[in-house]
């Protein structure tokens, strides 16, 4: 079949949803794309994340070789200029001339800047693109103090990335009240609080006039009633539909701008349609990005001549978080419906507004406003999305009662409710993802994109999981093994409450049977972490996972390998004198780890006592390789040498191993810490990654290499060593308490309801006021380490065990080795075959 | 239980004490020229070869003890297959099994006995 030309002009958040929906379904399109920015298509919703640490590529949209894979034409840096209906061209400008079939306009819409006289002065800037943010951030790096003119949604966000700059901060808004559109007036007022009590100046009914030079400033508004300077200044005083395009073709576009659609998004040339926040369905523009993608979705379907269902609107509710504070706005916000009634409770000392608006019936909900508390915003979504009828008393619903609210249980739910309205998934789409075998979040997420954009209906999704794995009988079993009916963190708290410090009274108490190999190392591995009794008391040893029982790694032959620690990768040259000296009297295999050190291998059990007898005689402590516990801190060499170097990276790492040595968690822990940016620790794949800015540290958390590589997520910058060391403590603590058996801290983050932000609210703001017992588990932790090995070696009774035979002290003698490169290593099946020929040869 | 054998059967060893094992481990030893792995769970003493025939090691005294649906088992500790401590039969696959002995606790509890067919 001749393939038809599709060109997509505008490579933004809406346009790529496009390509890629289309990517995903047979079609006829040769397709081109016209992308007028300097990167493809990007998170413009976490735009204000490039100010708190994420790059331009952790804000990509677009996979790489994205394009290449499925055959797109895409133009860099190329706008079209003009379209040519007629003949149906369009005209790029770096001379590009493409002649479509269909063509799609995914503009999106600019910044409004009111034509006030000095609007565009130098230091004035808007909030839209990356290039926008550079250069915010390049202007902002000599400027004291900021100003946002537009208190709405987007220039609150502005606000608040201003004032993470260092600058001091205002907003000025013409409304009387903050986020007009969102809230009403009262939770306008304490928005503005709250706002206010976080250092930023808010400056309500005031139009402002013209900005010229300022006398301490850069410039000065010009207010009706006074004025106000300010280095910087940022307009986020609403946006416009970039139509240009449409209108200088003869498109209809609307009285207040707009590409003019129908149900199907077609505009008035029916060849040419429109989508995202360029697009004017029923004399409405959609400013948010749910709705953009449910065009793209639908869009797509058509132009592959399937389905073609039609637009029907799209709820504007929204979640989301200004400054820390949690603002949330569904429906009829404003109490616009006849015969509304609403239905209010405010709590004035903590600053949280809650608003209910129901229809007069009192049955269904319409709308609700809720400010410094959103947690019952997706239940009221889900109330006002499907009409579910209310409680008796609407007012449940928000009043905090210690009983608990009428649970609105996910299985009330009818299966066309819309749980992730981002991608528009349904409770139905969920269960069926999960019935085709996405049993985990993780699964879930990446089969049908449910929580993976806003993340605001990750509860939800949870929830739907739970619930639906229970209905299908599909077994939820999450106890850790036939003995314990629990999980592993169930386990980890009856041990930590109950006091109870070894295996026989946790099996008495609350397990059945002997015990395996999965819940004894478990609860070895939890004992450690409460307790830290010396893992080879005779109550804990057998208990211990293979390793663990003799302190050493098992290989292959039956032998085991030896690493000291050697904390950060530093060492002194006496102290490589003697590892070597070791590895020669014992004829060890010696090699340096991935891990900054020194691997001896090939030691009989007989022999582990001797050889760390002469180790920590030299000063060597265990390096724990054998251990679900910290293993190494990487580090890189720093500034005591290297000329890029802003902190001592090394001192951090050695510090850092040395606090943290010993301690026992669900999965082993990796660290490390560069001296730069330049990264040459690799910081950002350890579970906890630590690198050093000009005024502290940064600190990145749960990355991963090996089997599945993830990269560690910036939780907190420009920390002091004490704050830093602080949150690690507590950071470690809450994993230990509530990851699941051997699961890394990436994948606990995976599996984590309400991702990263829960996760720092829990360590940074204390949001379950846990903190200071953390830190006092973990100092408890630092305070009774004690090395393994030097324990063991002075203690008669553990050195029974290292015996070869209970009975006779003659080694092993099937464990052979052949040398090569001038050491040895165990045979292969292959070589041995050979060897033991020649034996009988020889006999 | 204690008994006290006195007979002429010659094919019974003593192996260790009691206190060289600790409760819920195991150790190797050396009988007859084979290796074998001695365990006390607690609730009893057991002996099997000590070779893994998955890994071709001689560890299985260094595995950790516990039950699969009341089988008395030790889990290899290279890769973890399973063998009933009373019999020697891996779990896993129906094929493979150890040899397993017969063990006996004498001398006022204090001393661990092992048949060993002679060869
Ligand atoms: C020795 C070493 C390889 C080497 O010669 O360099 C090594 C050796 C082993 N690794 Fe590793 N890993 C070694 C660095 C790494 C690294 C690199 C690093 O740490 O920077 C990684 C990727 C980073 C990471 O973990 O995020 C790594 C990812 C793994 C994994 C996969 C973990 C994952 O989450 O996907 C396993 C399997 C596991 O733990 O379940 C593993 C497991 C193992 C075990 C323990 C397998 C086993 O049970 O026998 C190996 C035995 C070590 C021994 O006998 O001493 N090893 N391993 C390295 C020891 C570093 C050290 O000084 O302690
Ligand atoms: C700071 C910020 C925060 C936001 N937060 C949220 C939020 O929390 N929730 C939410 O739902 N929404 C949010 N939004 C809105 C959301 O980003 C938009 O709804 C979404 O990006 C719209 O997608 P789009 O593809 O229609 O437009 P855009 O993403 O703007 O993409 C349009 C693209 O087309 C390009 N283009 C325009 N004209 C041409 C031409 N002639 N030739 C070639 N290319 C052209 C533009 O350069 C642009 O790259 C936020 C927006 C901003 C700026
Ligand atoms: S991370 Fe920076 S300080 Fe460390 S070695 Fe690399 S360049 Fe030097
Ligand atoms: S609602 Fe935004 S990701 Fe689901």
């Amino acid at each position: 079949m001749k393939k038809l030309q599709l060109l997509i002009v505008g490579n933004g958040m809406v346009g790529q949803r496009l390509l890629e929906d289309l990517s995903r379904m047979p079609h006829v399109y040769n397709i081109t794309v016209f992308c007028e920015e300097s990167r493809a298509a990007y998170d413009r919703v976490h735009l204000s994340s490039y100010f708190s640490g994420a790059s331009a590529d952790e804000l990509s949209l677009v996979a790489p070789e994205f394009f290449e894979q499925n055959d797109i034409r895409f133009l860099r840096e190329e706008a079209v200029q003009s379209i040519d209906c007629l003949r149906k061209t369009a005209f790029g400008t770096r001379g590009t001339i493409i002649k479509y079939d269909t063509l799609v306009l995914a503009t999106g819409s600019y910044p409004y800047v009111p034509p006030i006289p000095g609007h565009d002065r130098v230091g004035c800037h808007v909030y839209r693109t990356l290039d926008d943010l550079d250069a915010i951030r390049r202007d902002a790096a000599n400027c004291r103090t900021g100003v946002v003119i537009g208190g709405g949604l987007l220039g609150l966000e502005a606000a608040k990335a201003l004032s993470d700059l260092g600058l001091q901060t205002h907003v000025v808004e013409f409304a009387p009240q903050l986020m007009a559109v969102q809230l009403d007036q009262q939770g306008g007022a304490i928005l503005r609080n709250k706002i206010t009590a976080l250092g930023v100046q808010v400056h309500n009914g005031k139009s402002t006039q013209k900005i010229i030079d300022g006398d301490q400033s850069r410039h000065k508004l010009v207010f009706a009633d006074g004025e106000l300077e300010a280095d910087l200044i940022l307009f986020s005083a609403g946006i416009r539909p970039r139509d240009a395009l449409a209108r200088d073709a003869g498109l209809a576009v609307g009285e207040r701008g707009g590409v003019i659609v129908n149900d199907y998004f077609q505009t008035s040339d029916p060849d040419i349609y429109a989508i995202g926040e360029v697009a004017l369905w029923q004399n409405k523009i959609f400013g948010l990005v749910a709705p953009g993608y449910d065009m793209a979705r639908k869009l797509a379907a058509h132009l592959c001549q399937q389905s073609g269902e039609a637009f029907t609107g799209a709820d504007m509710s929204t979640k989301l978080k200004l400054m820390g504070v949690e603002v949330g706005s569904i429906g009829d916000a404003q109490a616009r419906s006849p015969g509304a009634r609403t239905c209010v409770y405010e709590d004035g000392v903590k600053g949280v507004y809650k608003k209910l608006i129901v229809s007069d019936d009192c049955k269904t909900l319409l709308g609700a406003v809720l400010v410094g508390d959103t947690s019952d915003y997706d239940s009221l979504l889900q109330y006002m999305l499907n009409a579910l009828p209310l409680p008796e008393s609407p007012s449940s619903l928000i009043l905090p009662s210690l009983e608990g609210k009428p649970m609105l249980g996910v299985d009330a739910l009818p299966g066309t409710a819309q749980i992730c309205s981002c991608n528009n998934v349904s409770k139905a789409g969920l269960c069926q993802a999960i019935t085709s075998g996405c049993t985990t979040i993780g699964a879930l997420k990446k089969e049908t994109r449910a929580a993976s954009t806003c993340g605001g209906c990750a509860s939800l999704v949870k929830q739907v999981l739970e619930s639906e794995l229970k209905r299908q009988g599909i077994a939820v079993n999450d106890h850790i093994c036939e003995h314990f009916a629990c999980t592993r963190q169930g386990l980890y708290h009856l041990v930590r409450i109950n006091k109870i410090r070894t295996f026989d009274e946790l099996l008495q108490q609350h397990g059945k049977g002997h015990g395996c190999e999965i819940c004894k190392p478990a609860a070895a591995s939890i004992f450690a972490s409460c307790w830290n009794d010396f893992v080879l008391d005779p109550k804990l040893v057998g208990l211990q996972d293979t390793n663990d029982n003799f302190l050493a790694n098992l290989q292959k032959d039956g032998s085991y390998s030896v690493v000291p620690r050697i904390p950060g990768g530093e060492i002194t040259p006496q102290k490589l004198e003697v590892l070597a000296k070791v590895a020669q009297q014992y004829d060890l295999y010696t090699k340096i780890t991935g891990g900054q050190r020194i691997d001896l291998f090939g030691a009989r059990v007989d022999q582990l006592p001797m050889i760390w007898r002469d180790l920590v005689d030299a000063g060597f402590e265990s390096g724990h390789a054998y251990g679900k516990a910290l293993r190494t801190v990487k580090s890189c060499v720093g500034s005591s040498w290297c000329r890029y170097g802003v902190q001592d990276s090394v001192g951090m790492a050695i510090y850092v191993e040395e606090r943290y040595r010993g301690l026992r968690s669900p999965h082993k822990l990796k660290m490390a810490v560069s001296g730069c940016t330049r990264e040459c620790a690799e910081a950002q794949s350890k579970d906890v990654g630590i690198i050093a800015t000009e005024k502290g540290w940064n600190l990145y958390v749960c990355g991963n290499g090996g089997m599945r590589p993830r990269h560690a997520e910036l939780f907190a910058s420009d920390l002091d060593d004490a704050t830093l060391i602080r949150y690690i403590d507590r950071f470690l603590m809450f994993y230990i308490a509530t990851a699941d058996r051997l699961q890394r801290t990436s994948v606990w983050r995976d599996n984590m309801v309400g991702g990263l932000s829960y996760l720092q609210d829990v360590v940074i703001n204390d949001s379950l006021g846990l903190a200071s017992e953390l830190e006092a588990q973990m100092q408890s932790l630092v305070d009774t380490y004690v090395c393994e090995w030097k324990r063991t070696i002075e203690d008669p009774e553990a050195l029974k065990r290292f015996r070869p035979f209970v009975n006779d002290d003659l080694p092993d003698e099937q464990i052979v080795y052949v040398r090569e490169r001038g050491q040895k290593r165990p045979p292969r099946a292959e070589e041995k075959a050979l060897a033991s020929i020649e034996h009988e040869e020889l006999v | 239980m204690l008994i006290l054998e006195r007979s002429t059967n010659t094919t019974w060893h003593d192996v260790c004490a009691m206190d060289d094992i600790i409760v819920g481990t195991g150790v190797a030893a050396r009988l007859n020229g084979e290796q074998l792995a001695v365990f006390n769970t607690g609730s009893g003493v057991f002996a099997i070869g000590n070779f893994d025939p998955f890994s071709g090691a001689n560890v299985l005294a260094r595995g950790l003890l516990g039950d699969i649906a009341g089988v008395l088992v030790v889990a290899s500790p290279v890769y973890k297959q399973h063998f009933c401590l009373k019999t020697g039969q891996c779990l896993e696959d129906p094929e493979i099994s150890v040899p397993a002995y017969e063990t006996r606790i004498c001398d006022q509890s204090k001393r661990i006995q092992i048949r060993v067919d002679s060869v």
